[in-house]
């Protein structure tokens, strides 16, 4: 018998050394930095995906984390674009994954810091905290005060973090009718799907939750929507708070595999490209076998929508918009989930509406989680280069699919002076399959 | 100077660094100056003394004074993806990275010709001019990324310069800081300046006479119509000699590029590039120009390449098939790192009549080391690009990867060709320079460049060969020039 500390058998393999097989697959080409909105904001090499890797293997071979490589960490938005661009296949998002997974175990944050992560993250995984701060909201946005602060430029002076989450809350209608837990299929069902609601996505944008349903639906979906799900654990686990992110897992898997569905239908980027990847996090995580396969199983049934609807095939009929968008890759769909070609085909699928494509769409709005609540500055350069592409395209309506780059991107037109109507993809389908004028997609009506 | 004296002149010039760049502009910190031990090529590392990130020429200029005036080397470096560790840093000197030099400052429809600066992205370029109906033809396979800077001091070039030449042939004139820290303009935006061709002497001079700090490129109208066509063959012997046939028929393709078995399995698995099944070759031929000519060479390539034993062929003319075509060839260096944890990218020139026999020794070599070479290459101007795969983590691997790929070069130099196409000299084959120069061939260089660069400061141990590097009889030499002494040159 040896006294020697023994991994646990149900554990799967050592994460340290899956990092370090990982790490060696870099072959420094450098075709990664060209789509790093870092590297294109400061043409530096450690703030390029090439240079974190470097800094990763600095950490990973001899053991050391130095507030400096914890500063490029922190730069990166996470976006994957460099996956996208990589031929030789590095899995960049699971490298960053496990070292922000370190960082939060052993670096040790200024107080400030600290104190905003901890509301961030006590705030906005959470469905009905998010909810309890629409009414102050509204009240807040309706009062006047909302142009007086902006005007003011009192909250870039006190917090550039609250000074963006301020500038970033969308303008809040009167919400619609929660949505019921079983949708059924117009006409005959062809699927029985499982509909994920998301924490920012449910409590700002609840009319595209109500547009997705109604959608799929129409298509011919049964939705089930359990209104016990809570997380998916995206913005936890990009941060590496992994305990956190498992354990939103684990309840997200619980919820889903009572539901009994074919597939789990989600809307939002951010969340899909997460929840691709379950096993991940959990094994990640320290999770046991077991949980690790559930956590497989259900990610392998995770679709965006738009991706599930190219595969299901239209069933309702498209009615014309007459429209000229311009679509926004969000990079956790494009990148993270490699979905290009399902958003562009539904919306060409609809007649008298065109599409743009914006000019360097594979580079980040600059959202990213909530990357432009801790990196403002940051945040509001890359939304102010994203805003000038949109601009040049001339499109009534920007049209992206997720919530974080709608409200980052509408933000940024706004500061610009060049306001512009901005939705999801999910609402653009609605309201062609409704009929409904174009007006009430340019919020005039 | 010894090493430490070094280490103490870098320390002693960053104060004035950081006045000239700012403290954003200059890296001393370990962890960051790490990140640039290597270019593209990983199996050279040195970490330089410290890295300096200016945005002007005014500010290059200054930081090349200072190198100068205290005598510590400086290294420039683009985006650091070139192949033959032209751009090592000195670990007791200063790296001066141009990447965030990158504004196209202006594109001249008028004299078909763009100024950039140095760091600018080689394919930017071609966007900038796109609206125009132009677009810059030299395009390396890293054309996204690399810049033209690196460009510049390289020569490089890439599938297209079969017809359209190399960057030399494109660069008509260059704003430069000499080692001594002054600024000199070589040529303009005139294509035939008169007098000593001073551009094409800095163009592929790696850093060793200066920095470009603006580049004023010649530009190329696009083509009318461009075809690419995709052939598989069932042997690299059938396809070598369809190449023959089609220059041999008297057809200047944009590009003729080859692939082997190995190579394209690595494409496939890397961006899933979809090549005819079971083809030990495809051959992607590019022909662009006047439709009419283009659509007739298209027919006579398509019949030639048929006779060779082509067994599928594809014919692409809009542009996002022609980029599906593309797809696998552009990604072959890198996708190599899904077949093998590591890899060699040689860079050889053969005659093009030499080919089928260079590269069956090549499949000798690899047959009997047991290493596994992977062939990509520029098949029209007979531009080889084996990669020599290994795994760095098996004792001894690495050594007999460096075997071969030196065994490959020399089978160039043996075939009559050369020992770099378009990657460079660097460090990587400076040694190997003796093996395609005499010593007065080497003497003339060396002569040149301390005209330029009397103190050696400028990107010091690269292009030509050095005692320290190659381990030749050591010493420096004090005595009289070879070629001063034997009256053939003089020295002022």
């Amino acid at each position: 018998m040896s006294d020697l500390p023994t991994r646990d058998p149900q554990a799967g393999p050592d994460t340290e050394q899956i990092f370090g097989d990982l790490l060696g697959e870099c072959v420094h080409c450098g075709f990664c930095l060209p789509t790093c909105p870092t590297n294109v904001l400061w043409g530096q090499e450690m703030d390029s995906p090439r240079g974190r890797i470097h800094l990763m293997t600095q950490m990973h071979t001899e053991d050391v984390l130095t507030e400096a490589a914890v500063g490029h960490f922190d730069n990166c938005l996470g976006c994957l674009a460099c996956v996208s661009a990589c031929p030789s296949g590095v899995a960049y998002d699971a490298l960053l994954e496990h070292t922000r997974h370190r960082v939060e175990r052993e670096h040790e944050r200024p107080l400030g810091e600290r104190a905003l992560r901890g509301a961030v993250f006590a705030l906005f995984p959470h469905r009905r905290r998010l909810r309890l701060m629409r009414g102050p909201l509204r009240a807040y946005q309706a009062s006047g005060v909302s142009s007086l602060v902006r005007r003011s430029r009192l909250l870039d002076r006190l917090s550039p973090a609250l000074a963006t989450m301020e500038r970033v809350a969308p303008p809040l209608s009167s919400p619609p009718p929660p949505l019921p837990e079983l949708v059924p299929a117009a006409g005959r069902a062809r699927a029985r799907v499982g509909m994920l609601v998301g924490c920012v996505q449910g409590a700002f944008f609840p009319e595209v939750n109500t547009a997705t349903a109604r959608v799929l639906a129409m298509e011919g979906c049964e939705v089930v929507i359990p209104p016990e799900q809570g997380c998916c654990g995206a913005l936890s686990g990009h941060a590496g708070r992994l305990a956190e992110a498992a354990a939103f897992a684990r309840r997200l898997v619980e919820v889903f595999e009572r539901a009994g569905v074919d597939r789990l239908v989600v809307n939002s980027a951010g969340c899909g490209s997460s929840m691709k990847h379950l096993d991940r996090t959990l094994a990640e995580a320290g999770a046991d076998q077991g949980w690790v396969r559930r956590g497989r199983a259900l990610s392998e049934r995770v679709a965006d929508l738009t991706e599930f609807l190219v595969e299901l095939g239209p069933r309702a009929e498209r009615r014309p918009l007459p429209l000229h968008v311009a679509y926004h890759d969000a990079c956790h769909l494009s990148h993270g989930q490699g979905v290009t070609a399902p958003p562009r085909a539904l919306l060409a699928g609809i007649p008298e509406l065109t599409v743009s494509d914006l000019p360097d769409r594979e580079i980040c709005c600059g959202s990213a989680g909530v990357y432009n609540l801790f990196k403002p500055e940051v945040a509001r350069e890359l939304g102010d280069r994203k805003a000038e592409g949109v601009a040049a395209t001339g499109a009534d309506v920007l049209v992206s699919g997720n919530p974080g780059c709608s409200l980052q991107i509408a933000a940024a037109m706004d500061r610009a002076g060049a306001p512009v109507a901005v939705t999801h993809t999910a609402r653009v389908l609605d309201a062609s399959l409704r009929g409904l004028p174009v007006e009430r997609l340019l919020g005039r009506g | 100077m010894s090493q430490t004296a070094q280490t103490q002149a870098v320390a002693a010039l960053v104060p004035h660094l950081r006045r000239v760049c700012g403290d954003d502009g200059v890296l001393t910190d370990t962890a960051r100056r790490r990140t640039y031990e290597s270019d593209g090529l990983t199996h050279h590392r040195s970490v330089p003394g410290v890295v300096v990130l200016p945005t002007t020429a005014d500010q290059v200029a200054a930081v090349v004074r200072l190198c100068a005036d205290s005598g510590v080397p400086f290294v420039p470096r683009g985006a650091g993806t070139g192949l033959s560790a032209g751009a090592l840093p000195h670990p007791g000197g200063v790296l001066l990275v141009t990447s965030r030099m990158r504004r196209v400052l202006e594109i001249d429809v008028d004299n078909e010709c763009a100024v950039v600066e140095p760091g600018v992205a080689n394919l930017d370029v071609t966007r900038a001019a796109a609206p125009y109906g132009y677009y810059y033809a030299p395009d390396p396979s890293s054309q996204q990324v690399c810049s033209v800077g690196g460009n510049v001091a390289e020569n490089s070039g890439g599938a297209h310069c079969l017809k359209y030449g190399f960057t030399v042939n494109h660069v008509r004139g260059l704003d430069v800081v000499t080692p001594s820290g002054e600024r000199v303009s070589l040529g303009g935006k005139n294509p035939d300046a008169h007098g000593y061709d001073l551009v094409g002497a800095f163009v592929g001079s790696e850093g060793t006479l200066g920095v470009a700090t603006s580049v004023t490129v010649g530009l190329t109208r696009a083509p009318e119509r461009t075809v690419t066509l995709l052939f598989a063959f069932s042997s690299m012997d059938a396809g070598g000699q369809a190449v023959s046939s089609i220059i041999a028929a008297g057809v200047l393709p944009s590009a003729v590029e080859m692939m082997d078995a190995l190579a394209i399995e690595a494409a496939e698995r890397a961006v899933a590039c979809g090549y005819p099944e079971g083809a030990a070759a495809v051959l992607i031929v590019e022909l662009d120009g006047p439709a009419a000519e283009v659509d007739a060479q298209a027919m006579a390539v398509t019949r030639l390449c048929a006779a060779a034993g082509a067994f599928e062929t594809r014919t692409a003319s809009g542009a996002e098939e022609r980029a599906r075509i593309w797809k696998g060839r552009k990604s072959a260096f890198a996708a190599v790192g899904r077949i093998s944890p590591a890899y060699i990218v040689q860079d050889g020139v053969v005659p093009r009549t030499a080919l089928p026999e260079v590269l069956r020794r090549i499949t000798e070599l690899s047959a009997d080391s047991g290493i596994r070479v992977a062939n990509v290459f520029h098949a029209g101007d007979g531009n080889l690009h084996p990669l020599v795969l290994f795994d760095d983590a098996e004792p001894g691997a690495a050594e007999r990867a460096e075997e071969v790929s030196g065994a490959i070069l020399d089978l160039c130099i043996e075939h009559g060709g050369s020992i770099t196409g378009e990657h460079g000299v660097g460090v990587d084959k400076a040694c190997k320079m003796p093996r395609m120069y005499g010593p007065d061939d080497l003497a003339t260089f060396d002569l040149f460049r301390r005209a330029l660069d009397p103190g050696g400061i400028a990107n010091p141990d690269k292009l030509l060969p050095t005692p320290r590097l190659c381990g030749e009889r050591p010493g420096v030499r004090t005595g009289v020039h070879p070629l001063v002494e034997s009256g053939r040159a003089e020295q002022f």
